[in-house]
């Protein structure tokens, strides 16, 4: 009973601290704006969407793979398929979950950009030392 | 656990403790985060020494017992110095760190009594069963703690994203790990739960070296965003 109680406790904790960390990382970039770059690449409007994220990823299967983002991206990449469950299963019971769902995908959309527009600028960084030689 | 299995966790832990170390270090916050790193520290040591005591007594000697509770129980202990070492830099701002810690140090004394009180009552007072006690008291303590800790951070907008990610994976770690001794007791007959701990102990390390590596400590971020419904 109280291995139970401290298992359905630790569960509940446990989602918490991973909607909140995977938060934490879409947070991180939050302030930083889209490049133009950015924007006529993915043909983001002014703010990414939810439905924009797939695409971006894509897009940065096509770039120089950078390692710092590889861990970041993975975990985010995850949250997006957990709000992805989510928003398939109980938001059909309460719209509230499908908008709070819409914008947390909108952010994980966001954090993927970002790490693009790094992606591009490391790319081209590449190019130049390229033609240096 | 099979052997193999058991020792690539292990590697992996040990690999994990290093870069921990190796990036705190290459990144100059090793004094600034010292209990985080002490705790590495004390873990990569208890490894080191189960995996001997393994090796020249075996899984099922008395020696291997002994050393195995007593480094858990003061791995929880150092574990448990590391999140009040986070708590006093989220209320430091506030002066309330001295707080803090006198309040961390009863309630430390608090647990050990309570954990002793209870192995006391039974028959055959063992100093392994109360070790074992305290580990278990002391996690869930820790769980609790750290759940408090994070609505601090929200409470007073934590902005620093070091500090904020470093109690989010402790929140995740201390969760997971309640839950996988949980999961322990309710179904120890399936082999893959036993190799739940000794992964999950990989965790924190390689969850705080990614922090330290992605961000200086300069780097903030925006509070509002933490909190999981905007009111």
């Amino acid at each position: 009973m109280m291995a139970a109680f401290i298992l359905a406790f630790s569960l509940l904790t446990l989602l918490m601290f991973f909607v909140s960390y995977c938060r934490s990382l879409t947070a991180a970039s939050m302030h930083k704006a889209l490049t133009e770059e950015v924007l006529d690449v993915t043909g983001i409007q002014a703010k990414a969407s939810g439905r924009d994220f797939v695409r971006v990823m894509q897009l940065l299967q096509l770039c120089p793979d950078r390692h710092e983002d590889r861990s970041g991206l993975q975990i985010v990449g995850t949250y997006y398929s957990f709000l992805n469950l989510l928003d398939q299963s109980l938001a059909k019971l309460s719209p509230a979950v499908h908008t709070w769902a819409e914008e947390e995908r909108a952010g994980c959309a966001h954090f993927a950009a970002v790490a693009l527009g790094r992606r591009i600028a490391l790319n081209r960084e590449m190019l130049a030392q390229q033609v240096e030689l | 656990m099979p052997d193999r299995i058991a020792l690539v966790i292990w590697v992996l832990g040990i690999t994990a403790d290093v870069c921990l170390i190796a990036t705190s270090l290459i990144r100059g916050s090793f004094l600034k985060y010292f209990f985080l790193n002490l705790y590495v520290i004390l873990a990569m040591s208890a490894d080191l020494s189960r995996q001997f005591v393994l090796r020249t007594w075996g899984l099922n000697s008395v020696e291997y017992h002994y050393v195995y509770y007593y480094t858990d129980c003061l791995l929880t202990i150092a574990l448990f110095v590391a999140v009040i070492s986070l708590a006093s830099r989220v209320f430091a701002e506030l002066k309330l760190d001295k707080f803090v810690r006198i309040t961390a140090v009863l309630l430390l004394l608090g647990t050990a009594g309570f954990s002793y009180g209870v192995v006391a009552q039974s028959t055959q007072r063992l100093s392994t069963s109360f070790t074992n006690e305290l580990s278990q008291n002391l996690y869930f303590v820790g769980l609790v703690l750290t759940y408090l800790l994070w609505g601090a951070v929200l409470k007073l907008h934590e902005t620093r994203t070091r500090l904020v990610q470093m109690v989010l994976a402790l929140g995740l770690y201390f969760s997971a790990y309640a839950g996988s001794y949980a999961l322990v007791n309710l179904a120890s007959k399936y082999e893959a739960v036993l190799y739940l701990g000794p992964l999950l102990g990989c965790f924190l390390p390689i969850s705080w070296s990614l922090t330290m590596l992605r961000h200086s400590e300069d780097s903030r971020l925006t509070p509002a965003r933490l909190v999981a419904v905007q009111r």
